[in-house]
């Protein structure tokens, strides 16, 4: 029973992580229509540069917190740059999207491999979150349940954005349909960089986040990617509910495929997202197909 | 076009005497690559360029065919069962896929088929028992079909040429055909093929399976060529890699990715001697052609070349597709 529930929790958490990662990456998924598959070196830039300024490896030691919004901050306005110089010239091409993004996810890996070398970089959990909090016979890390907290927080806070205010609002015009967006004065090619900015961001948050976690290693891109992919075909593109509860899913798929099926733990991870694909090829809450 | 001709023909005969005039076991080994790796590429271009369909998975399709020509190879049947046996699965696999992948168009598809073939990368990762996850699988033997033992690098290198001129002359076939017309057709113009009475969706199936087709023949000429396959091979890096090849080449054209192929091997295997950061060059080479020559450098080069036909008179023996002869 205590084995279930330790691993229910983390892949409560696992999924907060993965929601973090994947909401951006359905946003853009949904608005530009662009394939991003940089979002997992974003994960990992974030992850490294977070790493960097809590070890302290420039000389330069940072509170876990801070470490984590300037991490934040500079990949995101690495994603602006990337949309505003490369992405934009290529509307509507998606072979070319494609090439672009896999081709910056290549150089980014290659640059972290030069930069921090191939061992894995452990990152410690902030000072005030390394204990653990008792429920009766169980014992879960302070560290986890805080990421299931931070999870919510941004949840709630993406979905004021979107659904209360004039921004959230001109982004759904653009998501549902940019042309008619475009023709009623919004200026959605802003917009795109907006979305991509907050989307690269909110990925490097989930790497650094993430960091105590997992760890920080060459190939965490190619780890993450493929479950930001699953997330959104599962909950559908551009759709906020669904990277929700389709993290959640998967989360949980991840984690119990891990500690039961060893094996076929990546099989088992696709099935469900085959099994939407096939039922309701839009995804659980998304709206129209891709 | 009687210079077409011959630009062909000096191509061919370059092909058939390579080893004679570039000798040296090292370089007929790149030669052999670059063959196998364009019928590859071929295959993709199938979707890519004439379908208009994306597949990012394409190094899954060639992985199943690779591993199940070792494992049944490992089980004791001998090669031409295994090579039989290999073909079918990758079609039957293939066959899988297209009808995943098919259900959308598009981003979708792109991300569907990114999604199997990474599907198709984990079991080969994680399914240790079957194949032997990172370690891989390796093949004692070649071949010998007609009692020529394919060891030799230079006998390995004719029969690749020989599956290559036939599946090129496949290709040729296709894109001149009723079936090739109506998938460029539905390419361009689904909804108005539709009206007109094509099935849209069984055209780009069939392109699937001649896709997978030309996948699995250049993996079992793969497989046979490094005796060894690993999860590596099904990668997404590698799909991304053939991609590059047909996109480089100029998708949609039927020289396009031979030239492609002929490239990346080229850079690959001379530049990886030099410089240790192989994959920010790659990363590199994919931005600088996406940017600056779009359309790949077939259709590129072709349009210069009849730029410059037009201004001025030819010179005498000039050929005009260089990198064939670089092939």
């Amino acid at each position: 029973m205590t084995f279930w529930l330790v691993l229910a929790v983390n892949s409560i958490t696992f999924g907060g992580l993965l929601f973090l990662l994947s909401a951006g990456f359905s946003l853009i998924f949904g608005l530009m229509r662009i394939p991003n598959l940089t979002h997992g070196s974003l994960f990992m830039l974030g992850a490294y540069i977070g790493a960097t300024f809590v070890i302290g490896m420039l000389g330069v030691k940072l509170n876990f917190w801070l470490a984590a919004l300037l991490a934040t901050i500079a990949v995101a306005m690495l994603g602006a740059l990337a949309e505003r110089l490369l992405l934009r010239r290529l509307p509507g091409d998606q072979m070319a999207q494609v090439l672009v993004t896999l081709g910056l996810s290549f150089m980014a890996a290659d640059f972290c491999l030069m930069v921090w070398g191939g061992d894995p970089l452990s990152v410690n959990t902030p000072a005030t979150l390394t204990g653990f909090a008792r429920f009766g016979a169980l014992v879960f890390p302070n560290y986890r349940l805080a990421i299931i907290v931070i999870a919510v927080i941004v949840a709630i806070a993406l979905w004021l954005l979107l659904e209360r205010t004039r921004l959230g609002a001109m982004i759904r015009a653009g998501v549902d349909d940019p042309d008619m967006a475009r023709v009623v004065g919004i200026r959605v090619s802003q917009l795109f960089t907006i979305v991509f900015a907050l989307g690269a961001g909110l990925a490097a948050f989930a790497g650094i986040i993430g960091g105590p976690i997992l760890s920080v290693y060459p190939g965490l891109d190619q780890d993450m990617l493929p479950l930001a992919l699953v997330v959104v075909i599962l909950g559908g593109t551009g759709s906020l509910l669904g990277s929700f509860v389709g993290s959640i899913i998967v989360g949980f798929i991840y984690n119990f495929g891990q500690a039961l099926l060893p094996e076929l733990a990546y099989f088992v991870l696709f099935l469900p997202m085959l099994l939407v694909l096939l039922l309701r090829p839009q995804g659980l809450f998304g709206r129209h197909v891709p | 076009m009687s210079q077409r001709v011959f630009a062909l023909l000096v191509a061919f005969v370059a092909l058939v005497t390579l080893p004679y005039w570039m000798t040296g076991v090292y370089y007929v080994n790149v030669a052999s690559q670059i063959l196998f790796y364009a019928i590859f590429a071929l295959g993709l271009n199938v979707l890519a360029g004439y379908g208009g369909l994306v597949s990012l998975g394409h190094a899954g399709l060639f992985g199943v065919t690779a591993y199940a020509t070792g494992y049944i190879l490992q089980l004791g049947f001998g090669h031409t069962f295994s090579i039989i046996a290999a073909l079918i699965i990758g079609l039957v696999a293939m066959a899988i896929y297209a009808v995943l992948s098919l259900r959308s168009t598009g981003i979708g598809f792109i991300m569907i088929t990114l999604a199997l073939g990474e599907i198709l990368w984990g079991l080969a990762y994680r399914w240790i028992s079957l194949t032997g996850g990172d370690n891989g699988l390796s093949l004692k033997t070649r071949p010998e079909p007609f009692g020529f033992s394919l060891a030799d690098a230079n006998t390995f290198y004719y029969a690749t040429l020989v599956v290559f001129l036939l599946s090129l002359a496949a290709m040729t076939i296709f894109v001149r055909s009723p079936l090739g017309a109506a998938l460029m057709g539905t390419r361009d113009q689904p909804r108005r093929m539709n009206a007109l009475g094509y099935h849209v969706w069984a055209t780009r199936f069939y392109a699937c399976m001649f896709s997978g087709l030309l996948t699995a023949v250049s993996a079992v000429l793969f497989v046979y060529y490094t005796q060894f396959i690993s999860p590596q091979t099904l990668a997404l890096t590698s799909s991304a890699e053939v991609l590059l090849m047909v996109i480089s080449g100029g998708a949609g054209t039927l020289l396009g990715p031979i030239v492609g192929s002929a490239l990346v091997v080229v850079v690959k295997t001379v530049v990886s001697g030099f410089i240790e950061r192989w994959n920010f060059l790659l990363g590199a080479i994919f931005v600088a052609i996406v940017i600056l020559m779009p359309e790949g450098l077939v259709p590129g080069s072709t349009r210069l070349w009849r730029m410059a036909w037009r201004k001025r008179k030819p010179r005498a023996g000039t050929v005009t597709g260089g990198a064939e002869a670089k092939s």
